[in-house]
């Protein structure tokens, strides 16, 4: 629900529904609202079951690619007599992105069996929460409410009374965007720097110490009891009726220059439209949207006209020249000076470059600098095609995406805005912008 | 380890005696975590923290001796310590502020925030620590909290809606 908003009648809360009620926090609450009945019936049946349930509601995953999260699991060899191991990523850094914060703050004990439920499913006795340092609250939570799991025999070695082993650790990262990056995410488990590694080998064949390795977004495991509690086709119908490749239920994280940011759930498919105007409110009082990023800031900017024709789903947004990414909408308006934006942003990336690559170390650099110029009033007409060179450069070639994600605000920035780019080129001059009300 | 203890105890300068961490109750915990994994160099990013919890600073001594404890060497340490923006290499402020100034912050006046810390705190420049030792103030990447413009993070606490008018108010409440 559209927290800290109330409800809006056209959401739909299934993973959001106790966000914001402090009962819902604790084992009993929990357990009161229905919890670890998925994990306990998950215990009795299969790994290939839960599996094959999983991939029938069309579950994908929400942690920006959307890979179908069943297709992933049967990656698995469960007779391989190898370690498996789980791991949830909790690293959310991308910016626009705060929705698994609020599951951990709220019902830190959805994910925990949502976690033990996909753990069991691979053949894993262990999954690690890998939650980003900052996020203290959301540690603190975690922990506390493993303790509880583990006191109450939920997990450890009979989880549940089942004779399975079930162990469900946080394992806390120490600042760097790049650990959200599945082998990144590995490294840095492993007490290594967060370096993403090639693929392949992928992570169901070597992963996290070498073993064989899943990696889910928080988000996407979260949901998985919800869909063995009420059915694979239950979560199936759920979303645009002629789009049967995305199903469920999305939290979309709201922020910018709107009246009521906030997390909102909504059946995928949701017209963007209302989305904007009707839940979030619309734009701040004389204002008017510039441009809409939808997926987190490394996917593609969209013009408003664009994203009011889009569908908020995997497809309706390709559709119209963008990305569902992590679900994390970054709304600017007409009093924002959109080229410094997309400055702070080749900023933000030149930050967070583990500097493996050269094109992507160099590149956002590189990109950042001419930007910044740009913004001060020293920009060249010569400027936009070495952007867009560089850009060229940084995409499709180093080891993760990182490199591209630089590269889309500044190429998608450039082919939807470039008046903004020219006007500040052929002035000369800092544009002023208007104190924010 | 938990989330929650105090970070800010006082730091000790560069090239002061180091008094080992991982005694007694410490190694005690950290033995306890390493039964989590099936390596003892992923006990590296837990331990780190408990260095930096106890001490407010991870100093190159204090390096070395969690890579004798875990069985690796300075350097591969140092160079783990030096990936990671969270922990420190250096002393800082009683009060470490962190400001998030990306994008979709600073479309809501995240900028404003910082520059109101840097002139309330009187710490001259962003990273350098006030001359009472009491503040330091930097500017963070996103901190996950993007709807509730602006996030500072001071310590281990996490404020949400920051305004530049609220930010006397919060450096009088800091104890
Ligand atoms: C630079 C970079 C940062 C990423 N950050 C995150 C993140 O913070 N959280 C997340 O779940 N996935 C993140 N991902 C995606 C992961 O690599 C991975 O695809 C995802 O966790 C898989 O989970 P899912 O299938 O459930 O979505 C990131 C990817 C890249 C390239
Ligand atoms: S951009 Fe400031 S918290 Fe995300």
């Amino acid at each position: 629900m559209g927290y800290p908003h109330k409800p809006h009648d056209r959401e739909m809360p299934v993973l959001s529904k106790y966000f914001g009620d402090a009962g819902a926090i604790s084992l009993d609450g929990w357990k009161q609202r229905g919890g670890y009945a998925a994990l306990r019936k998950a215990l009795g049946m299969a790994p290939t079951e839960i599996t094959a349930i999983v991939k029938e509601s069309g579950l994908r995953g929400r942690g920006g690619a959307g890979f179908p999260t069943g297709v992933k699991w049967s990656f698995m060899k469960l007779d391989d007599g190898k370690p498996h191991y789980l791991c949830c990523n909790a690293d959310e850094s991308e910016p626009g992105t705060f929705k698994d914060r609020e599951i951990m703050r709220w019902t830190p004990h959805a994910l925990i069996e949502g976690c033990a439920i996909g753990a069991y499913a691979i053949g894993a006795e262990t999954c690690y929460v890998y939650i980003r340092g900052e996020f203290t609250e959301p540690i603190a939570r975690m922990e506390a409410a493993l303790r509880e799991a583990y006191a109450a025999g939920i997990l450890g070695p009979n989880a549940m009374g089942s004779g399975k082993t079930v162990n469900v650790y946080v394992h806390r990262g120490a600042g760097a965007y790049i650990c959200g990056e599945e082998t990144a995410l590995m490294n840095s488990i492993e007490g290594r720097r967060g370096n993403p590694r090639i693929k392949p080998p992928f992570p169901a064949v070597a992963g996290v110490f070498g073993m064989p390795t899943t990696i889910n977004n928080v988000e996407t495991l979260a949901a998985v009891p919800h869909i063995l509690n009420n059915g694979a086709d239950w979560y199936r119908k759920i979303g645009r009726a002629d789009n049967p490749k995305s199903t469920g239920t999305k939290l979309f994280s709201v922020c910018g220059n709107v009246q009521r940011p906030g997390n909102y759930e909504v059946p995928l498919g949701f017209p963007f439209k209302d989305f904007l105007y009707d839940l979030c409110g619309g734009p701040l009082p004389g204002r008017r949207f510039k441009a809409i990023i939808p997926g987190g800031i490394s996917v593609p900017i969209q013009t408003v006209d664009e994203a009011e024709a889009s569908f908020m789903d995997y497809e309706g947004f390709v559709e119209h020249g963008t990305m569902l990414g992590s679900g994390g909408v970054i709304v600017i308006d007409d009093h924002q000076n959109l080229v410094k934006q997309i400055a702070r942003a080749a900023r933000f990336f030149a930050h967070e470059s583990c500097a493996q690559c050269t094109q992507c170390r160099e590149g956002t650099g590189w990109t950042t600098r001419i930007l910044e110029r740009i913004v001060a009033g020293d920009g060249t007409s010569e400027d936009l095609d070495t952007l867009l060179e560089i850009a060229d450069n940084m995409t499709g070639k180093t080891i993760c995406v990182l490199s591209d994600s630089c590269a889309v605000p500044v190429v998608t920035g450039i082919g939807k805005f470039r008046g903004d780019f020219e006007a500040l080129i052929k002035t000369k001059a800092t544009v002023m912008v208007p104190a924010v009300v | 380890m938990s989330a929650d203890a105090p970070a800010d105890a006082p730091h000790a300068a560069h090239g002061a005696p180091h008094t080992p961490v991982f005694v007694g109750q410490a190694r005690a915990e950290l033995d306890e975590l390493g039964k989590r994994y099936p390596t003892k160099r992923a006990l590296l990013l837990p331990a780190l923290w408990m260095v930096q919890h106890a001490r407010g600073w991870i100093s190159e001594e204090a390096m070395a001796e969690v890579a004798e404890v875990l069985e690796l060497t300075p350097a591969y340490v140092k160079g783990v310590v030096s990936f990671y923006t969270m922990y420190h290499q250096h002393p800082v402020g009683k009060h470490f502020i962190q400001v998030c100034t990306t994008s979709p912050c600073a479309v809501c006046g995240a900028e404003d925030v910082r520059d109101a810390f840097l002139r309330h705190t009187g710490c001259e420049a962003l990273g350098v620590t006030s001359a009472d030792g009491k503040y330091t103030v930097i500017e963070v990447e996103c901190l996950g909290a993007c709807g509730f413009a602006t996030p500072v993070m001071i310590n281990e606490d996490f404020l949400e809606s920051v305004t530049p008018e609220k930010v006397p108010d919060i450096l009088a409440g800091l104890k």
